[in-house]
This record gives structure tokens, sequence and C-alpha cells, in this order.
């Protein structure tokens, strides 16, 4: 599997971070070599494996259906680049 | 007393017991060591009202009688664990400014024991890296050097802030993550002691989440009785964190007998690596007679899965971080680009996350972003998992045999210098966990011990792997170990 620069750009939009178009072929590279080294899982035989959920296999633990904690508007946006009103604000999302 | 910065957490316990010094006193000098020590780049943000807040209190719990295990014990916290109205970045541009309004269960858990925290350490940025050369506060810096050669050498990495900071006393201890070999290696480049205990045992409720499946918190110490006691203190069930274990936690210093008679010790055939440096297969074999002289059974075992795990983690490592990175958005905390005209919300994210994450954790953000991308997560992410299944089966089948521990090198070199490796591919970056993922995937504890010094005058560690949830016994293994390899070193000190 080989990565192209068309790939890579797809990749970065995915993820939500802005690569230059000039960076995408350095981009592209270095994905080719971790691809290249993770290549290397097609050689073990996993029929019939199944893939791991938990490491440690536990059950979750239950807890009653209450509301357990609330009413910390101030502390929640307290960390906000731009809060207003007791609201997160960001760039218009709907004309 | 003198240097009470260089005491061990054991020794200045006893100490204050007996009323020969105090926490203000210890803590005090903490703090003039790291005043002193701003060569080694260890601690990031300090917090020393705090510390001396908690130290005076710790104090007057002390004189009435009612302190408790850790009272009056200075110590640095890592800067991936969230702490209450003090900075808490995971050394990344992305969480600058970002003051959390709660404290993690580990550090309020060392908190509720006495421990005094006397501010924030260096890392690698999200704990992404293995010699702290990713943190958006620059490089942290290993006390050690090589002979009389004054380049800088890493202290290892993630943990490469708290490693420095113990090996150089300017703490008593500290608190490490491991993900990948993030509290192992670098103890072993530093001379300390470092354990990521099993998986579930310590909370990850307020540390900084990078691959959930995988994350543990530890101590880095100055040997293993503190690892023991501090240990202690950081773990226990936590209801915020649904994969923490309900399960009782030993005293694990009464543990300490040094008595490994009958045990099992296996040497994995697989650890034996194609190009291993001669000291380091030196060290192995020298720990071995060690265990065997101290009455242990030495037994060759395989684990055949072994030169999968770093391929299997670098699917699953990237993969949950880029789940659990797409949080950082510029919207709830940190840092936000400054828009253009015209600017939208996905250009917001677009730019935020460019200029916040650095090329390390912009990188496997992609890469874990492509591998659970659609057509590509069977082909990647589940085979990953598959093989997962089958490392954690090797470890499984050799302990079902009667292995009581497992011996490995800790890293497959000592230090190098900082910027040494900054022409290479990021897969040699990645080579030096090769001895300390395979515990992470099997959620298994994993303890660093140093056991000597190579040529150039540089401490190396050896590891021991232990059966889930019997931290109190591999950590009694060490400690026959490292009474054995009786390693005393400290770095010469020229910060």
């Amino acid at each position: 599997m080989s990565i192209d620069q068309s790939t890579a750009a797809k990749v970065a939009k995915l993820a939500r971070i802005k690569v230059d178009e000039e960076a995408l072929p350095a981009l592209a590279a270095e994905f080719n070599t971790i691809l290249g080294f993770i290549e290397q899982l097609n050689e073990v035989d996993v029929e019939g494996v199944e893939p791991m959920v938990s490491v440690t296999p536990m059950r979750l633990k239950r807890r009653a259906d209450g509301v357990t904690d609330g009413n910390q508007q101030a502390k929640v946006l307290s960390n906000a680049p731009d809060a207003r009103e007791g609201f997160f604000a960001v760039p218009k999302v709907v004309e | 007393m003198s240097d009470l910065n260089t005491l061990t957490l054991a020794q200045a316990r006893d100490a204050l017991r007996k009323g020969e010094t105090t926490s203000v006193a210890l803590t005090e000098a903490c703090l003039a060591a790291i005043e002193g020590a701003g060569a080694l780049n260890a601690f990031v943000h300090k917090t020393p009202e705090i510390a001396l807040e908690r130290a005076k209190a710790a104090d007057a719990r002390l004189q009435s009688g009612d302190a408790p295990k850790m009272c009056g014990l200075p110590i640095g916290i890592k800067d991936l664990f969230c702490t209450k109205g003090v900075p808490s970045q995971a050394a990344s541009r992305i969480l600058e400014g970002f003051k959390p309004e709660y404290e993690s269960t580990v550090s309020q858990q060392l908190a509720d024991a006495g421990a005094v925290m006397l501010g924030k350490l260096n890392m690698d940025e999200f704990a992404m890296g293995s010699s702290n050369e990713t943190s958006c506060y620059g490089n942290a810096v290993n006390p050690w050097r090589r002979g009389n050669d004054d380049a800088a050498l890493t202290p290892g990495g993630s943990s490469g802030g708290s490693a420095a900071a113990v090996a150089a006393d300017l703490c008593l201890a500290a608190t490490g993550t491991d993900t990948g070999g993030s509290i192992r290696q670098p103890a072993a480049f530093v001379g300390i002691t470092g354990i990521k205990p099993t998986y579930g045992r310590c909370s990850r409720w307020g540390i900084v989440a990078f691959a959930s499946s995988l994350d543990q918190a530890g101590p880095m110490t100055k040997d293993v009785r503190d690892a023991a006691i501090m240990l202690e203190a950081m773990c226990g069930h936590d209801p915020k964190d649904s994969t923490s274990a309900d399960l009782a936690v030993p005293d694990f210093e009464a543990m300490l007998t040094g008595d490994i008679r009958g045990k099992v010790i296996g040497i994995p055939r697989e650890y034996r690596m194609d190009g291993m440096p001669e000291e380091i297969e030196a060290l192995w074999q020298q720990g071995t007679e060690m265990l065997r002289a101290a009455g242990a059974e030495i037994r060759d075992i395989s684990l055949p899965h072994t030169k999968y795990a770093l391929p299997t983690y670098y699917v699953i490592a990237p993969a949950e971080a880029s789940s659990n990175l797409a949080r950082y958005d510029g919207v709830r905390y940190g840092h936000r680009a400054k828009l253009a005209q015209g600017d939208g919300i996905t250009e917001m994210y677009e730019k935020t996350r460019a200029e916040g994450f650095g090329h390390e954790v912009q990188r496997r953000v992609m890469v874990g972003t492509y591998v659970l991308s659609a057509g590509f997560y069977d082909a990647y992410y589940n085979r990953a998992r598959k093989v997962r299944t089958l490392i954690k089966k090797d470890f499984e089948d050799v302990f079902a045999a009667g292995v009581d521990a497992i011996l490995t090198p800790a890293t497959p070199s000592a230090a190098f210098g900082l910027g040494e490796m900054a022409d290479a591919d990021p897969v040699q970056m990645y080579l030096n966990d090769v001895f300390t993922v395979t515990v992470n995937l099997a959620g298994l504890p994993g303890v660093s011990v140093p056991a000597g010094l190579d040529k150039q005058g540089l401490p190396l560690g050896l590891q021991l792997i232990g059966r889930p949830w019997e931290e109190g016994d591999l950590l009694n293994t060490a400690y026959a170990l490292e009474q054995a390899a009786g390693f005393l070193a400290k770095p010469g000190k020229w910060w």
C-alpha cells in the first residue's frame, strides 16, 4: 500500500489539520515509511483470532442512572478561548 | 541534616517521623535544587507556594501524630496530570494557558497521602516520543554525561523531565506515565527505578489521554523501596475510570523481603536482537546470574510474537490518539488560531490543530486517522487488535507454565545525544521501545531497575515483567536484583 499526495491531503483533511501543499510530498513519504513498517503484520496468521477489546477481562461496573454532577457552567467555560453569555462561541456555522 | 533533597522517600519519611527534619526543610531543599537546575529544563511549571503551604500542613499533621504514609514528602508531577489551578499542558502548545478546574485521581491520592507537589515536569508532547524532544517547552536534559564529553544527552521519554528531576535530586520522586515504555525507558537512561503497573491499577481519570487501552501511571523513584511506597499511594479503584480495577491494594513495601528462592525467571530468546550492543547483552547475562545466585530458577522461554509488538503498537496507539486528540478543536480549552476574514468553523479547527500540535503529534494523529478510515480499518486496525491478542497469549502461556517473572534489557542502548536522531526516520526512534512495548500491549506490570554502567559511564537498566496484579511479587524480585546489582552511581553535578 503506497500513499500518494492526494491521499495524504485527504487524511490531513479528515484529521482536521491544515497541511500546506508543499509539505504534502514529505508527509506522504513519512506515511509510507511508517506503513511499510506496519506491513509486517501481514505475515502473522490471525485466522480465527479474536481482536482484543479489553486487555484486562472485566465486566464494566454499573451504577444507578441518576444525576451525580452538574451546575458547573462557570467552571466548564473557564478555559474557553471564547465564551459569551454562558456559551462556547465559535465562527458562524449556519447562514 | 545536609542535602535533604538527596534522600529517598523512605529515608525522608523515617527522618520526619523521628523529628530529625521537617517537611518545610525538605521542600525548601528541593526548591533550591530546582532553582539551581535550570539547565536540565526538568520543571516547567514551578509551584513553590503550593509546595510550602502543603509542607506546613504536613508538618502539623506529623506533629499531631495523624500522618498518612507519604506525609511531607516533596515530589514532582508529570505535566500530563491535570492539577487544579496549575497549568497542565501535556507539553503541548494546544493546551497553552489551560488550568484545570479539577485534580487527577492519582495526583489527588498522592496529595491525600500527604505528598507535597513541587511543580510540573517536562515530557514529550502528549507523551509521544522517546527523547523528550517533542516538548513545547524544549528538551529536558539528562544529568548524566559521557565521561568528560559535555554533549547534552536525552533523559529519554516521554517522562524525561520526571527522570531528569529524580536522578538530579530535584525532588525525592516523581510521577510518570507509560504507554509504550515512557516510564521504564527514561528510568533506565538516568539510572533510577520506574514501574508501570498492571493496566487498571491506577486510575486514568484526569490524566491527559494518549492511547487509552495502553496508558498507565506509575512512580519514578530513587530505588525499589520508594517505588513500592509511592505505587501504593497511586493505586486503587476509582469509579470515575471504568477500566480501573476494583481490587484491594496490598502493602507493597511490606512484601520486599528480597527472598526469591524458588521463583521461576523466564529469559525470552526473542529479546536477543540483532545488532544489540554487547554491553547490553552482558548486563542481561549478569542480571540472570544475580537472580540465579539469589535462588531463582532460570528458564529459557519463547514469546514468539515479540517482533510484531512494535508494528502492532504503531497501529493501535496512533488510532486511539487520533480519537482522543479530536477534542482539541479550539472551542473548549487551550489555543485557538487567529482566523482570517471569511474563515468558518472548519478553518478554525484546521488552523488551530496545525498551530497547536507539533510535528510528531500531527504525524501520529494522521496515521491513526488513516488506519481507522473506511477501507483500511480491517486491514490495519482490526489486524493489529488480533495480533495484540496473540502477543498477550504469548505471556499467558509462559505464566501458565509456571514462570513468575521475565527478565529482559530495558532499552536497546544507553542514553543518546539530544539531536542525534534528528535525521533518522520516525521508525528508528520507535525502536527505543522494542523491549517495553510488549508489556503495554499485554497490560502487564513492568519495572526498570538500574543495573550497571556502560563503557562511557552511562547507566543501563534491566526490566522485569510480572504477572497481572502481582506488582508486590514483581517489586520483590526487583528488590533482590537491586541488592545484587548494588547500583549506587550518581551523575556528577555540572548544571
